[in-house]
């Protein structure tokens, strides 16, 4: 999603040297609260009517997830978790699922293409598909499996948390149309204050493993969200407990870069000068001559 | 005119160029999307997703024709005790002192290296970048493949790249080397400072 304003870029991919960033916005999040989510998904509406997507018609694999994934022109889903109880009982899970917006967003680091990714000082991070070559590096870079290309143009799309009117002071258009509460939207202090106040009230009320999710290993998110079953966020549709960018996307995209370059430079650098040191092998005209 | 030996045939010699153009388009627009700072070198592949398109198909090519060069050298290629000797005269080696060096065949030991590593690095190539090829295979490998062979991709291009440079270099220092492989053929002297063994069997 393209935003105007490009004052308050905070990291920008696959870019050395620091991004516009005179302008800095106080950082917001989004905290989604499972214990009153009833699964209406008119957050899953709201996402499509606002960003004016839809998805083709699919069909019915069997679960209340639809479409059963996310995808290119599916930015937020909610996902329904039938979970077995320790007093043999059944439990609903719903959780709405979508980009986390990570403090370190593994998608930005992995991105090869300049400025294809952008986090902005608010947290946010978008995707500006006008720089987007279609390579897929941020899905493998997603602790969250988020990302998806489309196969219509070739560009990567997921949740841009309503860049476009966060930007214009509006709150995403899921927060707006969601009946219950269930998600609200703010400066990022409030929000985790009011986490930690949803958490103990649901403590009181029998839950005690209730807890906010807001993952450090990956810097913390700017979406967060309450669980009644914080110990166990694999529950809900495989909600990652400790998300971390991968080993291998940090080495790949981290160290080695730099050092790569440093020794195909220094092979080409050592050759230059063995030359000047030692000069051709040649075979002398005597033993030509001798040939001949 | 001192005599001549045919060192390349004409077909080998296509061959290696053919594996030798897409390699270098193949370094230069994986370079492009590898470190930000060579980014630039998407322009001459028509912008950053045809450079991101056309990568894998000239990796495909090389890996194609390497194959070729594979069935084609391989023999000649096996290390035996000699090279182990001549590796262990590196320093007369580099220092242009042939006469100490013990006679090598149709290729000294840096020469077997150089085949061996390319033909482990062509083969990682093709094996890893197939797995996180988008365009034709999506999401089939899983996710903690992808991201290995993604980093084993990286791995293995910059060992390739900096052997090809070693590769480059030694055509460009010993004198001869490269007109054997533009022309095909070699002096009887050059064979035999270089090659003796080979000179012996070619000569016989």
């Amino acid at each position: 999603m393209t935003m105007q304003s490009s004052l308050d870029i905070q990291a920008r991919s696959a870019t050395t040297t620091p991004s516009p960033s005179m302008r800095s916005t106080a950082e917001v999040a989004k905290l989604i609260d499972e214990s009153k989510c009833i699964g209406c998904k008119a957050c899953q509406v709201a996402c499509m009517e606002w960003n004016d997507l839809g998805g083709d018609i699919g069909s019915n694999v069997g679960v209340y997830d639809n479409p059963a994934d996310l995808n290119a022109s599916t930015w937020t889903l909610m996902r329904f978790a039938e979970v077995e109880t320790p007093d043999n009982n059944l439990s609903w899970l719903i959780r709405k699922d979508g980009c986390m917006h990570c403090a370190d967003p593994g998608c930005l680091k992995a991105c090869p293409a300049p400025g294809a990714i952008v986090q902005y000082s608010n947290g946010i991070v978008d995707f500006k598909q006008e720089n987007c070559i279609g390579c897929g590096n941020c899905i493998t870079g997603c602790p969250f499996d988020i990302p998806r290309i489309s196969k219509k143009d070739n560009k990567a799309y997921k949740c841009t948390l309503c860049s476009d009117r966060v930007s214009v002071g509006l709150e995403p258009a899921c927060v707006k149309t969601c009946p219950t509460g269930a998600i609200t939207f703010g400066d990022r202090v409030d929000m985790v204050q009011y986490a930690d106040k949803r958490v103990g009230e649901l403590k009181e009320r029998g839950y005690a493993q209730a807890a906010v999710y807001n993952p450090q290993g990956v810097g913390g998110t700017h979406v967060m969200y309450v669980l009644r079953h914080g110990d166990q966020p694999q529950q809900y549709s495989g909600l990652p407990k400790d998300p971390q960018i991968s080993t291998m996307v940090s080495a790949w995209k981290g160290a080695f870069k730099p050092l790569a370059l440093l020794g195909m430079g220094l092979t080409a650098a050592l050759g230059f000068f063995h030359y000047v040191k030692v000069g051709p092998n040649e075979v002398e005209d005597q033993s030509e001559k001798e040939e001949a | 005119m001192s005599r001549t030996i045919q060192r390349y045939t004409d077909g080998e010699r296509r061959n290696h160029w053919i594996v030798a153009i897409s390699f270098v388009l193949a370094a230069l627009s994986g370079l492009a999307v590898f470190h930000p700072s060579m980014f630039w070198l998407t322009n001459f592949f028509g912008g950053g997703p045809w450079t991101r398109i056309l990568h894998p198909y000239i990796g495909l090519v090389m890996f194609v024709f390497f194959l070729v060069t594979m069935v084609r050298f391989w023999r000649h290629n096996k290390l035996d005790a000699n090279d182990k000797k001549w590796l262990s005269r590196w320093q007369d080696v580099i220092s242009n002192r042939d006469e100490k060096l013990p006679e090598a065949g149709r290729y000294n030991a840096g020469q077997k290296i150089v085949f061996w590593v390319s033909a482990v690095c062509v083969l990682t190539l093709v094996v890893t970048g197939a797995m996180f090829w988008r365009a034709q295979f999506g999401d089939l490998f899983p996710i903690g493949l992808i991201r290995l062979a993604s980093l084993l991709h990286a791995l293995a291009a910059t060992v390739l790249i900096m052997t090809i440079i070693v590769h480059i270099y030694a055509a460009i220092w010993v004198k001869g080397s490269i007109r054997a492989m533009i022309r095909g053929d070699v002096s009887e002297a050059w064979a035999k400072k270089h090659h003796a063994a080979w000179h012996r069997e070619m000569t016989r």
